[in-house]
């Protein structure tokens, strides 16, 4: 089986305060740690859980600056085989079907089987990006995947998680693209051994003329997506004090909390 | 001059952070309640060849280096300061002994296991008389010729319960003060070893401490660590290592201090906005963001430096000297900002303060450490 598992560099927004710049378009990331896209790391363990049962050879590919490296390698300590980074400053990284577009010249000068990807990214959210990639490559494709079985005759079943708890399955011809929802498997820690190899898998960086892609084709221009604002909403808070005795007051805050989705 | 970590070291450093916020930070005060030894995360840290980090490739070791271990050793510090006591004794002074002065012999015999996490090791120096003054050791150690037999205490002894193998301090040659002292692997499964219940301590509570009697212990004479009355200069050079592991627990301590008051200033609310919005509380912040900076820079020097195999003796003993009393003045500083809460268990800050105060004893105390660095003045 051969793999290719597409990873994005992705901020923690956890820890500092997220703020727009100037510019009103971009996002201030100077005080953020970056790292890979929760979902992708799941995709990331899953290849290698593909890999250590059936065998093959799994390719990393990523957008991203040359910081992103330590992703990259984290992704080889863990037993992906080799790599390929995108670093070039004329995509326009915000529109999912763009980043498909590099993503699919990327995967055409590799031989697969098999596509992972996270089912959505943390920063953007699109959930588009995998399932543009399969159009573009004029493959199968499966979202929000929770269990993948490779079958004989190259074939997978797979199992996707639907609104309420629902599990549908489905069965895809190879190739395909497999978006995976987190949850799906326990990502490993990467060992320091395979760290110590993952220095020596080969790591190439391209831009989009090596990958045969056209910068006018996945450009701002190109585009028909243009980012108009990004803004933190205000706050609004209020406190609404039940009255009643204690059964009217448990009563009245159990419906509150039901109609609320919060039990 | 490059201040700048190599890419192995950010993945090493990343990683264990990873594993020690989500598998061990959870659990860290349980386990310090409890006085519970995590074994299934030592076996976990084990599988990750996190052991094996300080030793070279020929001995088990993945050959990263001091630099990298010391990496470690702060991320799971931060998140579990007995586990980070239990895991730099092992590397630094259990095993290190062997990986410095060992023959070829016993570093394929016990260096190999130890870097693989297979075996626990301790180092038995300190006794009831010989704290500070390691020299007044009176442990004995008699050869009859075929082997050694051993006789005497050691106390304090951090993996003791667990350890497959210790280091131990005897003296061979009476009446000669430091220079008839020698040191011994004494594997653990022998008749007349034996390890006392547990010390209840104020802090580092999940990690094992306890006394080591040796009555009449035989070992063969291949047993011997390096040349007979050469104990005392090798222990003073074990020092100088466990010496930066000590800086970095107490980097980890110290971080760990600052991340929960940092948080907490954040979220508590006083007179209508957060407290860190009060210059009272921003230069407590200010003062243990900067401690800590200068610590974690003098703890990353001393490895440096004895990555590159030049003299650290001085910046060690500066490192865990700085380092130690920035965990504690640290630990007391975020128990003031939380306030009562502080006092609690209910918030992690307490057990900080009682983990952190080890570190201003253990591998020679805050005093001893100025003796050190007054001596390399040349005073």
């Amino acid at each position: 089986m051969k793999t290719i598992v597409c990873i994005k560099y992705v901020p923690d927004t956890s820890e500092a305060e997220v703020k727009v710049n100037p510019d009103g378009i971009t996002v201030d990331s100077s005080r953020f740690s970056f790292d890979i896209n929760d979902a992708d790391n799941y995709a990331v363990e899953e290849s290698v859980l593909i890999k250590e049962a059936k065998g093959g050879e799994i390719t990393v590919v990523s957008i991203g600056p040359k910081k992103s490296d330590v992703m990259i390698r984290m992704a080889m300590a863990k037993g992906c085989d080799k790599a390929v980074r995108i670093e070039d400053d004329r995509i326009a990284g915000h529109d999912p079907l763009m980043v498909a577009k590099v993503l699919a010249g990327a995967a055409k000068g590799e031989e697969f089987d098999l596509v992972l990807t996270g089912c959505m990214a943390s920063d953007d959210g699109h959930m588009s990006t995998g399932v543009a990639l399969a159009e573009e490559l004029g493959v199968n494709h499966a979202s929000m995947v929770k269990k993948i079985e490779v079958l004989d005759g190259g074939k997978i079943k797979v199992s996707r998680e639907l609104e309420g708890g629902l599990m549908e399955v489905v069965e895809l011809e190879l190739p395909a693209v497999i978006t995976i929802q987190t949850g799906i498997n326990e990502p490993r820690y990467a060992p320091i051994r395979g760290i110590r190899e993952a220095q020596k898998k080969e790591l190439k960086v391209v831009k989009l003329d090596d990958l045969g892609v056209d910068p006018a084709s996945v450009g701002p221009d190109a585009s028909q997506i243009i980012l108009e604002a990004l803004y933190i909403p205000e706050v609004e808070s209020s406190a609404e004090f039940i009255a009643g005795d204690p059964n009217e007051k448990a009563e009245k805050l159990a419906s509150i909390l039901v109609k609320g989705g919060l039990i | 001059m490059d201040f700048e970590l190599n890419e192995s070291q950010v993945m090493i450093q990343h990683m264990v952070r990873d594993f020690a916020q989500k598998e061990l930070a959870p659990i860290a005060a349980d386990l310090d309640r409890e006085e519970r030894f995590p074994r299934e995360i030592i076996d976990k840290m084990a599988k990750l060849d996190l052991f094996a980090l300080p030793f070279s490739e020929e001995y088990g070791g993945t050959g990263d280096g001091y630099l990298a271990y010391v990496l470690a050793v702060e991320e799971i510090s931060r998140a579990c300061a007995s586990t980070g006591i239990t895991y730099a004794a092992h590397c630094s002074i259990g095993t290190g002994p062997i990986y410095l002065f060992g023959t070829e012999e016993q570093k394929k015999k016990w260096v190999v296991p130890c870097a693989k996490g297979e075996m626990l090791a301790a180092f038995g120096l300190t006794e009831p008389d010989a704290g500070s003054d390691a020299g007044g050791t009176k442990t004995t150690a008699v050869s009859d010729g075929k082997q050694w037999v051993i006789n005497g205490s050691k106390c304090f002894i951090t993996n003791a319960t667990y350890a497959g193998v210790v280091i131990i301090t005897a003296v061979t040659e009476p009446g000669q003060g430091t220079r008839g002292i020698s040191s011994f692997i004494v594997p653990r499964d022998i008749s007349g070893f034996s390890v006392s219940a547990p010390y209840k301590k104020l802090g580092l509570r999940a990690s094992d401490t306890a006394e080591i009697i040796l009555e009449d212990v035989r070992i063969p004479q291949d047993c011997l660590l390096g040349k007979r009355g050469d104990g005392f200069k090798q222990f003073m050079k074990v020092l100088d290592c466990g010496r930066i592991s000590i800086g970095a627990l107490s980097v980890g301590i110290a971080q760990a201090c600052l991340d929960a008051a940092l948080a907490y200033a954040k979220e508590r609310k006083q007179f209508g906005q957060p407290i860190s919005k009060f210059q009272a509380i921003q230069f407590k912040l200010a003062d243990m963001a900067m401690a800590i900076e200068l610590a974690r820079l003098a703890v990353y020097q001393a490895a440096w430096l004895k990555d590159q195999g030049l003299p650290f003796t001085r910046e060690s003993a500066i490192a865990k000297l700085f380092a130690s009393e920035t965990a504690v003045k640290s630990a007391l500083e975020a128990i003031q900002i939380f306030g009562g809460y502080g006092y609690t268990n209910e918030y992690p800050v307490e057990r900080y303060l009682r983990d952190a105060k080890l570190m201003e004893i253990g591998e020679g105390t805050s005093e001893i450490q100025r003796l050190v660095i007054a001596r390399q003045l040349g005073c």
